[in-house]
């Protein structure tokens, strides 16, 4: 169990870096939210896999770790609001500059660099 | 309030007269500017003859004792000789200026740096603490820049200042460097302990080190070879500040430093090579170009070069009577060629020139002051009856008596000879040039005698030249034997300031040198010629050559690692995150533990499945935005599965509200962004990306994967064991959140509300364009709020409303709290607001949502106060359990009004930003509205 468990976490983890790593804002937020799955759950973990326990006192002896639970409780309600923050600030930064661009400007291809140059010429 | 404390607050408290009192007229301002150095230098010459005696006064103050910082001073011989030199130049330098500067100069600008700078001096010599003598040190940088660069207009002074100011600056750092290592060894910055423990310095690993980063500190301000470049550049400052900084005071500040820390890390192999090496080729080098120089400050400056390398040489030579001599030569170079520099001041002033080749014949024109003058140079070539004579002597018979050098020791007396003919050379150059040899060529002015006060000043520095070149220990003797005994921390060796030694080589040296320097003179023309074939370097163009290739060079990193692309900053980012954190994981040996995994089963490898599936079409679908929307949907839709399957039912109701509040938010701003993105990945840039994703994406699995298989050493089975007991509910969760952390949440929350309040902000001044229908071009239904939607959402408003009031009432004693219920309350909200509209909504939901987020940190905030009022720490949680007719027994517990606090910051906090953004797709967009 913790093989995939790990192998997901990694998967997720890999898919919301590359989508962060994109030029376009709401790539770069999705790619966010997935990267705030891979990192709940990573801590979630630290306090080890458990099925069936109890959630509450007095029910089993077998408990689950509620430490990392109560960080991630936090870090999830935190997490959202990070995320409408990004979201929001990309939206501004599309009325403000015309673009959805993260650097705030389309790049310019080299092909698109070549003409202009050539056009001076 | 302590005496010695007085000295340099005083000085500190003169930069402001100047500027006080610039409106009055220029004689009233230079006195009252010399009015509070004159009354430190009163204060200083009352505690002279203790110290005179061999007493030291200290004071300090604590500043951050814990660190070894204090406001600290002190009062040796060493101190005294050079306060008196400071405070006894400065005024006179003080009365010569009123005179030298005209009406156009800034009068109390100009006085009001001159005193920043004798405050910062004085601190130099005065300072009981390593860092305090750093700052003070520094403080005489930025001081001399400002004055050198007085006359801002010119270009060489701005060249001139930059300059000093770079080469001083960079060796203070040195210095620093230096000092600190030096504090760390000894273990306090403590002057005298520093001093006291020179043994301990010497034998310890680091002493190159620190000999080396303190002495490039006090080469760089004395001037020193390779350093010695800035000082010539430094005189288009005016002649004044030439005067007092470059001849008298702030070049001394590295020979100080180095007469300072004589006790602790002089005499060793290293101190002799660096120091004296450095003070020889410093003497001869000077000495030379100085002959050359047509400018007559830049033959001064130069001359001073190779003085400060003669006392710097002297200072290396290890042997306690050298520094003797060394401060005696101090002493007799400040006099002398602070009148120099004013004496040169006075024929630029009433000539209009300073260039050798047009200055020739001015005794006729300035009588008084050429006598002057000659007697100044005639002290710096070393004639007899002058001060220059004496220290000049004892300089040879040091030069004479060193061994350091083994078999080439014969090198040093004969290296120092050729120096005292340069010396004489271009002293003699000085005079004869000026003076004598013909008529002035082209003057701009005719010359003629200053006003009498301005002579003042260089009178009594002459006067001061021959009184200790004919009575030299009536005159200085105490002085020299106090500083003498300070700077060496200990016994001073026997010598003699007698004028007459008898017949001995010392006095032949010096016969040869003025013959010789007579000699070169005379044959100066070949000289000239010999050197003309030399291509000129300008250390000015040098270095602003070297300054512009720095420069470039760090544009060139700046912008290669800060293009402004926030794409790039992430790849470096990541990258540097894969460096640091693979590096540690080679050391783990195996990856996975001992502890036993739980078998595989049907529904979990389904899970991880979709799970995989969901993720990868996230990303090969990304730039179909709203498909990549639904996938993403899907994942957090099996991660909420996951957390209730692995036992965290708390986790899964938070993790599914949170879904459905984020997703619909992303799809409300999904209306306002592309539909589509371009695709504008080079394939590399993919390749890339993707190598960069996998290697994070593996190393996180790895850890994970590591960690989960490990045996957990937990400190939770606190928290279990005290949750019921001590906060009074069986959810330990929920306790945790609310109690035994409860500042860490109170912390969340807060952050929570300034992120909506900051959203909020962003949102009110956004325009956006509206599209009026999708991509494909197909016009948005008319019908936004259909009725079976209306209808239904609310009557289910009632029971989504109960069911959060529910789970956060159970929430201290089974899944549930604050935070879930806040959320799902949030829910119901927008199911509304989806349903009917804003308008709908705002004539029947009247709720603040910013006053809701400020009364629930509030309220969490009060809660955890309450119990200050019980005696007991901020956030001390209380209940107890009651029993009511018809309900049973119930708990109460503060925890729950904490909660309350939790749930209405995140109704607020969630809806605050949700209504608004939501607010931007109906006619109640309040940007449009403001325009029209």
């Amino acid at each position: 169990m913790e093989g995939i468990y790990a192998f997901c976490v990694g998967l997720m983890t890999a898919c919301g870096i590359f989508l962060t790593l994109r030029g376009r804002t709401f790539s770069v937020v999705v790619g966010l939210t997935l990267l705030s799955y891979a990192v709940n759950l990573f801590l979630f973990a630290s306090g080890r896999l458990k099925l069936d326990a109890a959630a509450v006192l007095g029910v089993s002896e077998d408990y689950g770790d509620p430490l990392p639970q109560a960080l991630v409780l936090t870090a999830i309600v935190i997490g959202f609001a990070m995320t409408a923050f990004a979201v929001i600030l990309a939206m501004r930064a599309r009325a403000d500059l015309g673009n959805d661009h993260v650097d705030g400007r389309i790049p310019q291809t080299k092909e698109e660099v070549r003409q202009k140059s050539g056009g001076q010429r | 309030m302590n005496t010695l404390l007085c000295i340099p607050l005083l000085v500190l408290m003169g930069t402001l007269v100047p500027l006080c009192s610039t409106r009055y007229s220029r004689t009233a301002c230079a006195f009252l500017t010399a009015a509070l150095p004159a009354i430190a230098l009163f204060l200083i010459l009352q505690m002279a003859p203790a110290i005179l005696d061999g007493q030291r006064f200290q004071t300090a103050i604590d500043w951050v004792p814990s660190l070894g910082l204090s406001l600290a001073f002190r009062l040796d011989g060493l101190t005294l000789l050079f306060s008196l030199l400071i405070l006894g130049i400065g005024l006179l330098v003080i009365l010569y200026a009123r005179y030298y500067l005209s009406s156009n100069d800034n009068m109390g600008k100009f006085y009001c740096y001159l005193i920043l700078f004798m405050f910062a001096m004085l601190g130099v010599v005065m300072s009981d603490n390593l860092i305090q003598i750093w700052v003070f040190w520094e403080l005489t940088s930025i001081s001399s820049f400002l004055l050198i660069s007085f006359w801002g207009s010119k270009s060489e002074a701005r060249k001139g200042a930059r300059m000093a100011l770079t080469i001083t600056g960079a060796g203070g750092l040195f210095l620093l460097a230096g000092l600190l290592m030096l504090g760390n060894v000894v273990g306090t910055f403590d002057l005298q302990t520093v001093l006291d423990s020179g043994d301990i310095i010497r034998a310890h690993s680091t002493y190159p080190i620190i000999t080396v980063l303190i002495l490039i500190g006090a080469f760089t301000k004395s001037a020193q070879f390779p350093f010695h470049f800035w000082l010539p550049n430094a005189m288009a400052a005016p002649t004044p500040v030439s005067s007092y900084l470059h001849s008298a005071t702030m070049v001394k500040a590295g020979i100080f430093l180095m007469a300072r820390f004589y006790p602790s890390l002089a005499g060793t192999d290293l101190w002799f090579l660096i120091v004296s090496m450095t003070g020889l080729a410093t003497f001869l080098l000077g000495g030379y170009l100085a002959l050359f120089q047509h400018d007559l400050k830049g033959l001064l400056a130069n001359s001073t070069i190779s003085h400060l390398g003669l006392i710097t040489l002297l200072l290396g030579m290890g042997s306690d009577l050298a520094l003797v001599a060394a401060i005696f030569h101090i002493i007799n170079h400040a006099t002398f060629k602070a009148s120099l520099f004013m004496a040169a001041g006075i024929i630029d002033h009433e000539s209009g020139s300073r260039d050798m080749r047009q200055l020739n014949g001015l005794w006729k024109y300035m009588p008084y002051t050429a006598t002057l003058a000659m007697v100044a140079s005639s002290a710096m070539a070393g004639v007899p009856l002058l001060n220059g004579f004496l220290s000049k002597e004892m300089f040879f018979n040091e030069a004479l008596h060193q061994d350091s050098l083994g078999s080439l020791s014969w090198m040093v007396p004969v290296l120092a000879t050729l120096g005292g003919v340069f010396s004489v050379a271009y002293s003699t150059r000085f005079v004869h040039d000026v003076f004598f040899n013909g008529e002035p060529i082209n003057l701009p002015k005719t010359p003629h005698e200053p006003p009498r006060y301005m002579r003042v000043p260089v009178e009594i520095l002459v006067a001061l030249c021959l009184l200790v070149g004919i009575f030299p220990s009536w005159i200085v003797g105490d002085l020299l034997q106090s500083a003498s005994l300070s700077a060496l921390n200990g016994p001073v060796p026997e010598y003699s300031l007698a004028i007459w030694h008898g017949f001995n080589i010392p006095l032949l040296m010096s016969v040869i040198a003025l013959l010789g320097g007579l000699l070169v003179y005379y044959n100066r023309q070949h000289l000239f010629k010999f050197q003309a074939q030399f291509p000129t370097n300008d250390p000015k163009v040098l270095f602003e050559r070297a300054i512009q290739q720095l420069v470039g060079k760090a544009t060139w990193i700046i912008n290669f690692f800060e293009n402004g692309s926030l794409q790039r900053y992430l790849y470096f980012l990541f990258m540097f995150t894969i460096v640091m954190s693979a590096y540690p994981l080679l050391d783990l040996n195996a990856t996975a533990g001992r502890r036993p995994e739980i078998p595989l089963d049907a529904l979990s490898i389904t899970g991880a499945v979709l799970l995989s599936i969901a993720s990868l079409a996230t990303v090969v679908w990304h730039r179909r935005r709203m498909v990549a929307l639904l996938t993403l949907s899907v994942v957090g839709l099996i991660v909420t599965l996951a957390f209730a399957r692995f036992s965290a039912p708390d986790l899964a109701l938070t993790q599914l509200s949170v879904e459905v509040v984020t997703i619909i938010l992303l799809m409300l701003a999904l209306f306002f962004l592309p539909q589509k993105t371009p695709k504008e990945s080079s394939p590399r840039r993919v390749v890339r990306d993707l190598g960069i994703s996998a290697m994070i994406g593996g190393i996180v699995g790895t850890v994970i994967y590591a960690l989960m298989t490990r045996p957990l050493d937990t400190i939770s089975d606190f928290f279990t064991e005290n949750s019921k007991t001590g906060g009074g509910g069986t959810n330990v969760v929920n306790v945790i959140l609310v109690d035994f952390r409860g500042f860490d949440t109170l912390g969340e929350i807060t952050v929570l509300g300034i992120a909506a309040l900051g959203i909020f902000k962003l949102i009110a001044r956004m325009r956006l364009y509206m599209p009026s229908s999708n991509e494909q071009g197909r016009p948005w239904s008319t019908d936004s709020h259909p009725l079976m939607l209306s209808v239904i959402s609310q009557s289910l408003l009632p029971l989504a409303l109960l069911v959060s009031a529910y789970i956060f009432l159970r929430g201290h004693n089974m899944p549930g709290g604050g935070f879930i219920a806040g959320l799902i309350t949030s829910v119901a909200i927008i199911q509304q607001y989806v349903a009917h509209g804003v308008d709908w909504i705002k004539e029947r939901l009247k709720l603040d949502y910013q006053i809701m987020i400020g009364s629930g940190i509030g309220i969490a905030a009060l809660t955890g106060l309450g119990s200050w009022f019980f005696d007991r720490p901020f956030l001390t949680s209380w209940f107890d359990y009651f029993y009511l007719p018809v309900i049973g027994k119930f708990e109460l517990a503060s925890a729950m009004l904490f909660d309350l606090g939790v749930y209405l910051t995140v109704v607020g906090a969630t809806m605050l930003i949700l209504a608004n953004l939501g607010q931007l797709t109906t006619s109640e967009r309040a940007v449009f509205e403001e325009e029209k």
